[in-house]
């Protein structure tokens, strides 16, 4: 690849909690790639819309409030509508186990909740980024 | 001897270096005992009252709410009959953002992180059988307060409480939501003005009643340390007072009436010495920069608790250890309210179980650790006094920087003070990930046997969405509907006018209109806030 990774970093709904996302953020610029942080509020529209204009390799949510299963099952369509069903989709924040499983199902490889490392996300990303 | 190059040098986290001892030249040579005075007298660095917890122990509310109001109610009820003194009631975001139930953008959020309100009818569920004379109650709700604080009136002047004496408290503190917490609906420029116009509403109406907690709490929580947490929050608080000053009010009208709440996280004197520092700064800035007559308008009251930045995801259970430093940090730092996060926080919304815990420890501080029985106990501690001095410097220091620079308006609009911050927070995040900054179970003494507690969920139920829609449906289906429309007008020309929306908001409110009817007139002259995205 001859271009840094792409990454959108996504606050799905409500949620206001962005302290987690804003680190994640800038622990992958750090590590050289660029990072298109949406800031709070985005609906499953406004993601995928934003990953297809920005054209990313990674597309990563940040959810801290409880309603990533309901947001990521209307995601997942959107995203696969706009051509990015093969691009990595990774989602961290307050996930609790009994939800992982679904949402590896919804086509979320990367998930990381609370008291993931930094270094384990960037070292995911990199690995996984075709 | 030369043991001393011996020693790990310590900093605070504010960046103040801790010395291995403290003596009375170290007091002096930090400002002296000059700026502390007697308990209940400026500039109230040992304490608001004289007799503090010795007349009346701190408040004990415990942040609540989920699902449906009727729900709620019943945790309300569970709460107070398990000794809690007070309610902090917790909003779902739809309602925090000013969304009603049925809005397509509040899918998968109603009733989950707290209780659903769109009517007036939502607040009489939520609140039947309480005694509003007897447990105040605090609302936590910010871009949707004046909707909240205007159902909360009306719910009272209907069950016959005389409005005019009514305690409670709203946060209401719009400024620190764009720092961090994120329940922001309008640009910052409106959003403050809205936060005026409770300010002068309540002044003129309901005096009793604190509109506004300004709270450095989520600013921690955002990045900040210590020092930062209380210079921000007061360069907030004078942006809502200058605000209200120059609608005509006198300082001495409001200063008293405006709250503080504030987070317990990390070292026990650090935390306790800003708060004992705060006090007698606030009381200054009040007097001093306000000319305030009444010692009342400079008292620093607060709830200081929570703590949740510093309890860990790792072994949860020694999060009950960690809370009950942070109470005693939130006693010895004399807070008139406290509450706990609890120690499943970092997985779930609180279950009653957890509630319990956090409450009886509050409790035992009280009834078997003394707590309760002397004023200010660490005040005239050499290491306590030189501390505290430090802190308040360093406090002025940061608020003269934020002047410097244009003033906290201009800075949260630009997203500067996000920007720092969330730096900030990236480098506490790496320091605790390469171990220098220590967490017990986080970066060292781990449990590597997965032998962690099973943290019970909360659960969310969906059928509680389809209730809470059923019921609003039924309620807009009850009301007046022109009453409605006019009042909705009137908030509408009100914004338009530039007067003030509250008269017209509680009109709207007592026919029922929804907090996401209210939220649409408003929008429709402030517009909506757009987020600086900023690194």
């Amino acid at each position: 690849m001859n271009r840094p990774i792409k990454v959108v970093v996504a606050k799905p709904g409500l949620d206001g909690h962005d302290q987690g996302a804003k680190v994640v953020a800038r622990a992958l610029m750090d590590a050289g790639m660029e990072v298109i942080y949406t800031g709070l509020r985005q609906t499953p529209e406004a993601v995928a819309r934003i990953a297809q204009d920005e054209d990313a390799d990674v597309i990563a949510l940040s959810s801290m409030a409880g309603s990533h299963v309901p947001f990521c099952e209307k995601l997942k369509p959107l995203l696969e509508q706009a051509g990015l069903s093969d691009k990595l989709w990774v989602i961290g924040g307050n996930l609790p186990k009994q939800d992982h499983a679904r949402l590896k199902e919804l086509g979320f490889r990367g998930v990381f909740p609370s008291s993931s490392r930094l270094d384990d996300i960037v070292n995911f990303v990199k690995a996984n980024v075709a | 001897m030369n043991d001393r190059l011996k020693l790990r040098p310590v900093t605070n986290e504010s960046g103040i270096e801790i010395q291995p001892r403290y003596g009375a030249m170290d007091v002096e040579a930090s400002g002296g005992f000059g700026f502390i005075g007697e308990p209940g007298e400026y500039p109230f660095v040992r304490g608001i009252h004289p007799q503090m917890y010795r007349q009346r122990p701190y408040t004990m509310r415990q942040y609540t709410g989920f699902g449906n109001p009727a729900d709620t109610n019943q945790r309300f009820k569970y709460l107070i009959a398990n000794g809690q003194t007070g309610l902090n009631v917790a909003f779902d975001l739809p309602t925090q953002c000013g969304l009603d139930s049925d809005d397509p953008l509040a899918h998968g959020e109603v009733g989950r992180v707290g209780m659903a309100v769109d009517t007036l009818r939502d607040f009489e569920i939520a609140f039947d059988g309480i005694d509003l004379d007897k447990i105040t109650v605090s609302l936590t709700v910010n871009g949707a307060a004046p909707q909240l604080i205007a159902m909360y009136l009306a719910m009272a002047e209907k069950r016959g409480y005389d409005v005019a004496k009514l305690r409670g408290t709203a946060q209401n503190d719009i400024l620190k939501e764009f720092i961090g917490r994120g329940t922001w609906i309008y640009p910052v420029e409106p959003s403050v003005r809205l936060v005026g116009d409770t300010i002068e509403y309540c002044a003129r109406h309901a005096p009793k009643y604190s509109p506004v907690s300004v709270c450095g709490y989520h600013i921690r929580e955002s990045g900040a340390n210590p020092v930062q947490e209380m210079a921000y929050a007061f360069c907030i608080a004078r942006a809502y007072a200058d605000d209200a000053l120059a609608r005509g009010l006198d300082i001495d009208a409001f200063a008293g009436r405006l709250s503080f709440n504030f987070n317990v996280f990390g070292s026990i004197f650090e935390q306790v010495c800003k708060f004992r520092a705060a006090r007698g700064l606030w009381a200054k800035i009040v007097k001093e920069q306000y000319g305030a007559k009444q010692p009342e308008s400079g008292w620093l009251r607060m709830i200081a608790g929570g703590g949740g930045g510093g309890l860990t995801f790792e072994q949860p259970e020694v999060n009950i250890v960690r809370g009950a430093y942070y109470a005693l940090i939130a006693a010895l730092g004399g807070a008139q309210t406290m509450a706990l996060c609890c120690f499943d926080e970092a997985y779930t919304i609180p279950t009653e179980y957890a509630q319990r815990i956090s409450l009886r420890t509050m409790q035992l501080l009280i009834e078997e650790m003394g707590l309760a029985d002397t004023v200010d106990p660490l005040g005239g501690s050499w290491f306590v006094e030189t501390l505290t001095n430090q802190m308040r410097q360093k406090m002025e220091e940061t608020m003269a920087e934020v002047d410097a620079q244009g003033g906290i308006v201009k800075l949260v609009a630009e997203g500067a003070i996000q920007a720092k911050v969330s730096a900030q927070a990236y480098r506490m995040q790496r320091a605790i990930e390469s171990g220098e900054f220590r967490k017990v179970g986080v970066n060292c003494y781990r449990n590597e046997q997965a032998d962690d507690l099973e943290v019970q969920m909360h659960p969310y139920k969906e059928e509680d969405t389809r209730r809470q829609i059923a019921s609003l449906e039924g309620a807009r289906g009850a009301r007046d509907v022109r009453r409605v429309g006019e009042a909705l007008a009137k908030v509408r020309g009100a914004a338009e006018g530039g007067a003030n929306v509250m008269p017209a908001v509680v009109e709207a409110v007592k026919a029922y209109a929804t907090v996401g009817e209210i939220t649409q007139q408003l929008a429709g002259v402030y517009g909506r806030y757009r987020e600086p995205v900023r690194f």
